[in-house]
């Protein structure tokens, strides 16, 4: 085997690829040959490094360099300079901005400093796509142990101890989920990751899968032997197709390796996986939609009892799993329950995986450990809020969850304090939010999201949820009235009360949340008729400050529809009931004359 | 047996463990309202989708609510069934789905006998709280059926209907959210689907969504035109079904009102059903020992089991579905079109009235009936055998519409000669009632004996499939009967893979026969009502004088007369059919 | 493919497996690692830089050293070139000169394994090429 001097690690997961990461490769491929250093350095395509905000992302070892924002043209200079002559390229290196200080190790980056990967933990390390590389790492080791153990329920057990719960969003102990479904005979069992995941900039689950295939394949293999599967099903959306990709390359080479297949480390236990695809429903990620969708009905949930465990798929046992849960479980076998339990909060144990967006300096996909404060994940790893601007709220939970305040900002994430706070884990959603976000409208996105997945089963959702976007539609559109905030509130109350499924039950937490904690908000739309955050464009009204306003005419001659009236060199004017406001005026006024009511 | 205590509205109750908690409210005098829940236990129907949330109920303990029609009970639970929670919850969701609702209740087909309306008085509601977009989806008019989807109110009891009960598929909630809908796949039409116009899904709509083609004013218009001789058949299962629209006991026979009725109504012959039942009987039992016979002299060609009929949904679903088996069935019309075909040729010629001056209209508790006289091999110059069908609830209408009081009404007899029959006619309308009919007279003319015991409890019943080996001298015959499309594709499947062990089946599309066909008063989910018209028929079967088809003197007439012998040209010309290969190849563009 | 069959199995694989990725593990932690340095400009490349690198990574490996070896620019000591930089966690980092082929072993065998400094030290105010 060639010893190579540098490894040189690309991010080959779908977001960098979109920036041409796949490029990047292949020039450092071409390039290394034509320095002849294709010996001395290998490159190797990673899963997702997290910090997607400043993709493409390539990682130098052993000296540990991490350069952001990478362009296929900045390869030559890289060999040239780090490769042959060991120097780093400054000017790819991540930037601190708050010390404006360069840092070439990332462990030193405020992104990394307080994230614990657990669930990530292979992900931008190896090579997702060589069983080799996963199993250097103590890949398949977890279960190798627990079927040379060969006694289901001390696993059961182990993972009952570690704490760990569903990591999809419902925060079910996984430890007592199998119990269950083990304990539920049948001639057949089926062990289902849900890989559905659906919330709106969330993308966890295809990252572990992109990254690290293998931490699934070999968590689902472990929890078949627990529950007495034989059958693993993996529901992934068809909309990620390199998951897909991977998953399949990592099937194959787990089967040649026969770590899936007959008779696996000779325990005489078989399991082997099927990959099924969703179409994208959300509602396809509630286990009893998912489970109806695999067999080929309509993806839409059933009352339970019976629950997956005691009727699933074709009608046997099954048990469900999300992608992130799954990713934990060999970790758990190999380092002990004792080691997971120390990390995290009383009731909710491990690490968690967040997917931040929305106005923060670094978006990304991170890990830290249950407990740590949305203060330190917003302001330390996510670099606070874009452009200076101030905090308004936190969106967790996706659009089950509900918008978080400034006085949650010190509460330790754990799914039971998000849960009384009016919002929830979710699977890992965090969107955050700034001064210029208008709540209302914010509310109104989450139930547009809903609306249109909703499977349209139950009333409460069906029409239900209909009506409260349309409520929503009416304040922002500036016909709200004080009546309609009752009944907004009543009927988000009886939705959550009825609703069949979790998607339903949830839906109302944004429309809740928004009242709760923005309540002046709400108001300002329907008594004063304004947006405090000037977002609602049918509530903005521009007009002229005669203090400021020379009369050049050039707004009235911009204004399409002919609403601005003046005199030259005399202040204008604007004509409310003819303005559209389409922002014209205010992008033309050089004098700073055009206010924004 | 496990049982669990539980309290509901502070009253302690004792139920059997998987009891809900709908049942154990029932139990104790409680009434829970519901929606979309159906449950027929003994015909098999059961429709729980838990998905309207009007049954909702407050258990102690519990965040959020529960759906009463389908949580089980479980021990020391503390059911509140009426609290303020759940008043104005269950108010809320019942004004939701009023929301999103027509108010077109006074000119609606199912005014008055409309399950959301009689919700709606029954909560209360007054005033619509949330109003907004309202379902906007196309009317389909059908041969047999009217789809008005902008009155549906997702409560899949046509869905469970068509894919669980008759397996045959049409209808499915199509959409997502609140688009969401019943409809065919790709928005065909109900003739381009796999649809057999069987009915079931009309006969549990609990709203306007779905309802029958109203054929009454062209009936009307027919009894008006003095240029024309209208003539009237009555299926056998609507005399013990036609009371209840006018406040009668479910079960009772009303024959004789009926007749009169009609001849108030104008009708100009006023026959029965019944008698071409009785000639179904002859070609079909006929055609049935023709089989046997061949069968027994060792022809291996042979046609075996032979299948019944009578049904037109059954015959539209053999025809989709099982195209390679259609030369098994008998080739006998059903009694509809047998009447029909006799109606417009032997007694037309009889009263001499030109063909295309008689109007057939039968009165079915059907609604694949309407389909059938619309089908072209059963039309003689684009002239229909039967030109209207109308069904029992239909008829209903007219009767009220020209203001007879029926209650009161003097009871008449059917006019001759079409309108003489038997107690075996009579069961054609309920499950089982047409092969018993086929023994009674295949039995007597297979052993020329006497047949002393008339009654063939064995093949009577409730259950979905039902089996009986009858002795017919020493030949024993398996005789098979099948009520669903579902219990028919089950034994179909047995044909065609050869593991049928059955000399005969008799098939009827509807659960228990024609009795609760789709054109039937509506049941609303009351298996009671069903089972007193299985009753009433049986009841009918014994009052008749004669029994057995072959005896009915006006049969043996018209053989004589006209037909000449059972299966013979005559027949074969008038009474006997073929079938279509249906089957549906579905071209979907992915692109 | 040769199928993997026990646990003892997958262990010989992961051992066979684990130095492909080895330098890997090794920059996540190199702060608890010795770091060798060598300086790989022309100046070092000329006096024979890479064949030093080649020994010290052969001989580090051999005996199992967590050590992390990582070429690096011109360190501005031309004359004494090949020169190599050795840092041991929580100490100072120390550069050698006139890094013989020889001498890188005994680079290895004396001052990494013993701690003994050898000669040709460099006694400069150090800089690292990190610093600059």
């Amino acid at each position: 085997m060639a010893t190579y001097k540098y490894h040189v690690l690309i991010c080959g997961g779908t977001g960098c690829r979109a920036s041409q990461s796949n490029k990047i490769i292949d020039n450092f491929k071409r390039l290394l040959k034509e320095n002849g250093l294709e010996k001395e350095v290998q490159v190797v395509e990673t899963g997702c490094f997290g910090f997607c905000e400043k993709g493409p992302i390539v990682k130098i070892l052993p000296d540990n360099t991490f350069y952001i924002e990478v362009k296929p043209e900045d390869v030559e200079e890289i060999i040239n300079e780090h490769v042959i002559k060991g120097r780093k390229v400054q000017r790819l290196l991540y930037v601190d901005p708050k010390t404006s200080e360069h840092k070439a190790d990332s462990k030193h980056m405020g992104f990394y400093k307080k994230q614990l990967r657990i669930a990530l933990r292979n992900a931008g390390f190896i090579n997702p796509e060589n069983i080799d590389e996963y199993i250097a790492r103590d890949g398949y080791k977890a279960l190798a142990t627990v079927l040379e153990q060969n006694d289901p329920q001390a696993t059961i057990d182990i993972i009952k101890k570690s704490g760990l719960r569903g990591r999809g969003g419902g925060g079910f102990p996984t430890g007592l989920k199998w119990e269950i479904a083990s304990k539920n005979a049948a001639d057949q069992k089926y062990m289902i990751c849900n890989a559905d995941e659906g919330d709106p900039g969330a993308f966890m689950d295809r990252s572990i899968l992109e990254g690290d295939p293998h931490s699934v394949i070999e968590a689902m293999a472990i929890g078949g032997f627990c529950i007495g599967a034989t059958k693993g099903l993996i529901y992934i959306r068809a909309e990620y197709p390199l998951a897909i990709e991977r998953l399949k390359v990592a099937i194959g080479q787990a089967r040649e390796y026969g770590l899936l297949g007959k008779n696996i480390f000779e325990s005489g236990f078989d399991f082997d996986i099927d990959i099924r695809y969703g179409a994208g429903a959300f509602v396809c990620g509630e286990e009893t939609a998912l489970i109806h969708s695999m067999e080929g009905f309509r993806g839409e949930p059933t009352f339970k009892p019976p629950f997956p465990a005691q009727e699933g798929y074709l009608k046997k046992p099954s048990n469900v799993n999300n992608v992130e849960t799954f990713a934990n479980i060999p970790v758990i076998i190999n380092k002990g329950w004792e080691w997971f339990s120390s990390i995290g909060t009383e009731k909710s144990k491990g690490t968690k995986v967040f997917a931040l967006a929305g106005q923060i300096n670094n978006v990304g996909l991170i890990e830290v450990p249950m407990g740590i404060t949305l203060r330190e994940v917003i302001y330390e790893i996510g670099g606070g809020i874009k452009n200076g601007k101030k905090f308004k709220a936190v969106q967790t939970g996706g659009p089950s969850g509900g918008c978080l305040t400034e006085k949650f900002l010190d509460t330790p994430i754990d799914y039971d304090n998000l849960l009384a706070a009016g919002s929830m884990m979710g699977s890992g959603g965090m969107i955050i939010m700034d001064e210029t976000s208008c709540m209302v409208s914010v509310a109104k996105f989450y139930l547009e999201f809903t609306v249109e997945e909703s499977c349209g089963k139950c009333t409460p959702c069906r029409i239900g949820n209909k009506r409260l976007y349309e409520t929503l539609e009416k304040i922002t559109n500036g016909n709200g009235t004080l009546e309609d905030l009752d009944l907004l509130r009543n009927l988000s109350t009886v939705i959550k009360d009825t609703a069949l499924c979790g998607l339903g039950q949830t839906s109302p937490n944004p429309v809740l949340s928004t009242i709760d904690n923005f309540y002046d908000e709400y108001l300002a739309h329907v008594v004063d008729k304004k947006c405090p955050a000037g977002q609602c464009k049918a509530l903005k009204r521009y007009v002229i400050d005669p203090d400021n306003c020379i009369g050049c005419t050039a707004c009235a001659r911009a204004c399409p529809v002919g609403a601005i009236k003046g005199e030259k060199k005399l202040p204008h004017e604007i004509t409310q009931s003819l303005c559209i406001k389409c922002g014209t005026c205010y992008e033309k006024c050089k004098f700073n004359a055009i206010k924004i009511q | 047996m496990e049982t669990i205590k539980l309290t509901i509205d502070n009253k302690s109750v004792e139920v059997v463990k998987g009891t809900t908690i709908l049942s154990a409210a029932h139990k104790l005098g409680i009434s829970i309202p519901t929606l979309c829940h159906l449950k027929m236990h003994d015909l098999n129907i059961h429709n729980k989708p838990g998905s309207c949330r009007i049954c909702i109920v407050e258990i102690e303990g519990r965040r959020n609510l529960a759906p009463a029609c389908v949580t089980e009970c479980a021990e020391g639970m503390i059911v509140q069934t009426s609290s303020v929670r759940v008043i104005n919850a269950r108010r809320t969701v019942l004004e939701l789905i009023l929301s999103d609702h027509p108010a077109d209740c006074l000119t609606c087909a199912k005014s008055g006998n409309c399950e959301l309306q009689n919700l709606a008085v029954r909560l209360g509601i007054r005033e619509l709280h949330y109003n907004g977009e309202k379902s906007n989806y196309q009317l389909e008019v059908s041969a047999s059926i009217v789809r008005d989807m902008n009155k549906c109110i997702m409560c899949r009891r046509c869905e469970t209907m068509c894919n669980e009960f008759q397996t045959v598929g049409a209808l499915y909630a199509i959409e997502r959210g609140f688009p969401a809908v019943v409809s065919t796949a790709f928005n065909q039409t109900l003739k381009e689907s796999p649809c057999t116009f069987c009915g079931q899904c009309v006969a549990v709509c609990p709203v306007g969504a779905l309802t029958e083609v109203d054929f009454t004013p062209k009936v009307i218009r027919a009894l008006a035109d003095k240029k024309k001789t209208v003539v009237v058949q009555v299926a056998p299962a609507v005399r013990v079904a036609l009371g209840e629209e006018f406040g009668m006991e479910p079960g009772t026979i009303v024959t004789g009102k009926l007749t009169t009725a009609l001849k108030n109504l104008g009708f100009d012959y006023v026959f029965d059903t019944d008698w071409s039942a009785d000639l179904t009987i002859m070609e079909e039992g006929t055609e049935l020992i023709g089989r046997i016979t061949k069968y027994l002299n060792g022809d291996k060609d042979v046609k075996l089991p032979l299948l019944t009929s009578c049904c037109p949904a059954w015959v539209n679903f053999f025809e989709y579905n099982f195209p390679e088996l259609k030369e098994i069935p008998s080739t006998a019309k059903s009694p509809q079109q047998m009447f029909g075909a006799i109606a417009k040729s032997y007694f037309a010629d009889k009263i001499n009235v030109k063909r295309e001056d008689m109007i057939v209209v039968s009165v079915m508790p059907c609604l694949a009936k309407k389909y059938e006289c619309a089908r072209d091999e059963f039309k003689v110059n684009d002239n229909p055998d039967v030109d209207y069908s109308i069904t029992t609830r239909e008829l209903a209408h007219l009767i009220k519409l020209v203001n007879i009081d029926f209650n009161s009404l003097e009871e008449t007899p059917f006019d001759s000669p079409l309108g003489e029959s038997t107690g075996a006619a009579v069961i054609f309308g309920t499950t089982g009632g047409v092969i018993e009919a086929a023994c009674r007279t295949a039995y007597e003319l297979i052993t020329k004996k006497k047949l002393e015991r008339i009654d063939f409890t064995e093949l009577r019943g409730i259950k979905g499939i039902r089996s009986a080996t009858i002795d017919f001298d020493g030949l024993k015959l398996n005789i098979g009967i099948a009520h669903g499309l579902s219990n028919a594709r089950t034994l179909l499947e047995q044909i065609k893979n050869g593991v049928c062990e059955f000399h005969a089946i008799e098939v009827m599309a509807c659960p228990g026969g024609c009795i609760n066909g789709g054109g039937q008063p509506l049941h609303h989910g009351n298996t009671d009502i069903v089972e007193a018209r299985w009753d009433a028929i049986y009841e009918a079967d014994r009052n008749m004088p004669i029994r057995k088809s072959h005896e009915n003197p006006s049969i043996q007439k018209i053989y004589k007369e006209f037909l000449g012998a059972p299966c013979g040209h005559k027949s074969h010309e008038l009474l006997h059919t073929h079938y279509f290969d249906k089957k549906l190849v579905v071209e979907v563009d992915l692109d | 493919m040769e199928k993997i069959k026990s646990l003892a199995d997958l262990k010989k694989k992961r051992e066979d497996l684990q130095s492909g990725i080895k330098l890997r593990e090794q920059g996540d932690n190199i702060e608890e690692m010795i770091q060798v340095k060598v300086a790989m400009a022309t100046c070092g490349i000329a006096s024979g830089a890479k064949q030093v690198m080649d020994i010290l990574i052969n001989e580090l490996n051999k005996r199992n050293i967590p050590a992390v070896v990582t070429q690096t620019g011109c360190m501005g000591y031309c004359y004494a070139e090949p020169t190599v930089e050795v840092k041991k966690p929580g100490q100072e980092p120390i550069v050698f000169g006139y890094v013989t082929p020889e001498k890188a072993e005994e680079l290895v065998t004396k001052y990494i394994i013993n701690n003994e400094i050898l000669e040709g030290v460099i006694p400069v105010n150090y800089e690292s090429i990190e610093d600059k």
